[in-house]
């Protein structure tokens, strides 16, 4: 049978088998609220999962293995000292290709700072030289020896090596903002299950009764799950939307490195959060069933 | 329909019913009396699967009640109607609903059943309070609507414990009417009664086996009733 229909089945319901429960509205309403909030910050682990996603991403791209030497040394013997760190890092393991910048390149790096006019070859600016590691990368402390000896000006400057721990940390932060789902999911089963657990046996009378007539388990277990299951959606998709909302009303800055204002989800992401009330009621169908399979198998 | 061989009971160590052996054989007619205490709640909770004997054995439409699994039971259940002693409603539903729980749990109601249900609530003279709670009704009522409840799904059996124990005399006389009819019907009846001109009158109208819990054992009650 096809799920869609059974689901809209389940939905819709028999308005009848569910009068045989009496409506709780204290155990209602705290289902739907505590569903309601655990899908807001449903919302926000997710957003600070993916925005740390984004993060880890952008850094470890800017670190693509790549860092500068710069060579400062007088006009007359730059092109030596350029040729001697060229020919070291040749030499050097872990290194996967080097070059010079051309006065060209260097010159469109200085432009925003001296305007397009600057006589690059005439001034004693730094050479630039361009390393890109291998995956295994190299020994930067031995490199610097060898570069001090054989190109007294040379400086090596790994400037993208100190993001590597940032990266590192962007990538717990998106593992924590997971755990913190899962968390999140896991206390919503928790929390189902206490109040369906209370709901079974506040009407322990109304089971004997169903009984009593002829019910099977089946039907009474699905008259708590089809309640609890509908509470649980509908109290996690407004704390979906009121999460939506907040996440979309977070201020914004240009900057994209900035952690706290990148939290929030681009494109596609936006369909992410619609998954929360799908799983909340994925979860209290099942928390639900257990329970009253459990209880219902307890009671004679 | 529902058999016991050599069936015993007790609620703590004593047993309280033992040796009970009974065939209840399709369309046939019952009544049950004995001393208040005696144990004929007991008995029909046996019947119907509720309790399970501590010895011996009971048996559901060719199964054995210890056993059957829940569905089993439920789905045996289906076709026992009981009018329970203390009645057994959801109070939170109005009388025609819980008259018609057993059809809403098993789902059939349709739009047959849903006038068979009309007529019945008139035959047991619950119309103008088909709308009320349960707990609104006074005693005879509520066993009015427990018949009516007991006989909605055309049981095979019916087990009915002091289904007259609140009414007058001449509601008693139309609901054991009810009863015969429907034994007349090829249903198997059993009503568990203190009420001795109940089981006269009955007399009258269908021939009706009398039996009598005493002493943990069930007779044959004497020609004197
Ligand atoms: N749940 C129970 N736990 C312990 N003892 C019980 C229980 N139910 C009934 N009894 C005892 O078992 C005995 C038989 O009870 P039962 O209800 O079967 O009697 P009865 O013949 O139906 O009486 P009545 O005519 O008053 O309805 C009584 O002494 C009663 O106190
Ligand atoms: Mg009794």
């Amino acid at each position: 049978m096809n799920v869609v229909s059974r689901f809209l089945r389940f939905v819709q319901g028999d308005s009848q088998a569910d009068r045989v429960v009496p409506p709780t509205g204290y155990s209602a309403r705290l289902t739907v609220f505590t569903a309601g909030a655990m899908a807001f910050l449903a919302v926000f682990a997710m957003a600070l999962s993916l925005a740390a996603d984004r993060l880890a991403d952008r850094w470890s791209d800017a670190l693509a293995r790549t860092s500068t030497i710069r060579i400062s040394a007088p006009l007359a013997e730059l092109e030596a000292q350029t040729w001697a760190v060229l020919t070291v890092l040749e030499q050097t393991s872990g290194v996967d290709s080097a070059r010079a910048l051309t006065d060209d390149e260097q010159r469109a790096l200085l432009e925003p700072w001296f305007g397009p006019d600057l006589p690059v070859a005439d001034l004693p600016i730094p050479r630039l030289v361009e390393v890109v590691e291998t995956a295994e990368g190299y020994d930067a402390e031995g490199l610097r020896q060898r570069l001090a000896a054989e190109a007294p000006g040379a400086v090596l400057d790994d400037h993208t090596r100190w993001r590597r721990p940032l990266v590192e940390a962007a990538n717990g932060l998106r593992l924590l903002g997971w755990v913190a789902i899962g968390l999140i999911l896991a206390s919503t089963a928790a929390m189902i299950t206490l109040a369906a657990g209370s709901a079974l046996a506040a009407n322990q009378g109304v089971i004997k009764v169903l009984r009593l007539v002829g019910a099977r388990d089946n039907y009474i277990a699905r008259a708590f799950v089809r309640r609890f299951t509908l509470r649980a959606l509908s109290g996690a998709m407004a704390g979906t939307i009121a999460g939506m909302i907040a996440v979309a009303l977070l201020p914004r800055a240009g900057d994209e490195q900035a952690f706290l204002t990148g939290l929030g989800f681009s494109g596609l992401h936006w369909l992410w959060p619609l998954t929360v009330p799908v799983l909340a009621a994925v979860t209290a169908f099942w928390a639900t069933r257990i329970a009253a399979f459990r209880t219902l198998g307890g009671l004679r | 329909m529902i058999e016991l061989e050599d069936a015993a009971y007790g609620y703590g160590t004593e047993p309280l019913l033992s040796e009970i052996g009974l065939r209840l054989a399709p369309g046939s007619f019952h009544f049950l009396t004995g001393p208040s205490g005696a144990g004929k709640t007991t008995f029909l909770r046996l019947c119907y699967a509720d309790l399970l004997p501590t010895g011996g054995s009971v048996r559901l439409f060719e199964q054995e009640a210890k056993a059957m699994s829940r569905d089993d039971i439920a789905k045996a259940r289906q076709r026992i109607g009981v009018v329970h002693q203390d009645c057994q409603f959801l109070d939170h539903l109005p009388v025609a609903e819980n008259i018609a729980l057993p059809l809403t749990v098993s789902g059939r109601k349709t739009g047959q059943e849903a006038a068979n249900l009309e007529e019945l609530i008139g035959w047991v003279g619950l119309r103008a309070r088909a709308d009320a709670l349960p707990p609104e009704l006074s005693g005879g009522e509520r066993q009015r609507a427990a018949l009516a409840r007991a006989v909605i799904m055309d049981p095979d059996v019916i087990l009915a414990d002091e289904p007259t124990g609140n009414v007058d005399w001449e509601m008693s006389l139309r609901l054991l009417t009810l009863l015969v009819e429907l034994n007349k019907m090829g249903k198997t009846v059993l009503i568990a009664t203190h009420d001795l001109a109940l089981i006269r009158a009955a007399k009258a109208q269908v021939s009706a086996r009398v039996l009598r819990i005493g002493g943990g054992r069930i007779h044959l009650a004497g020609a004197d009733l």
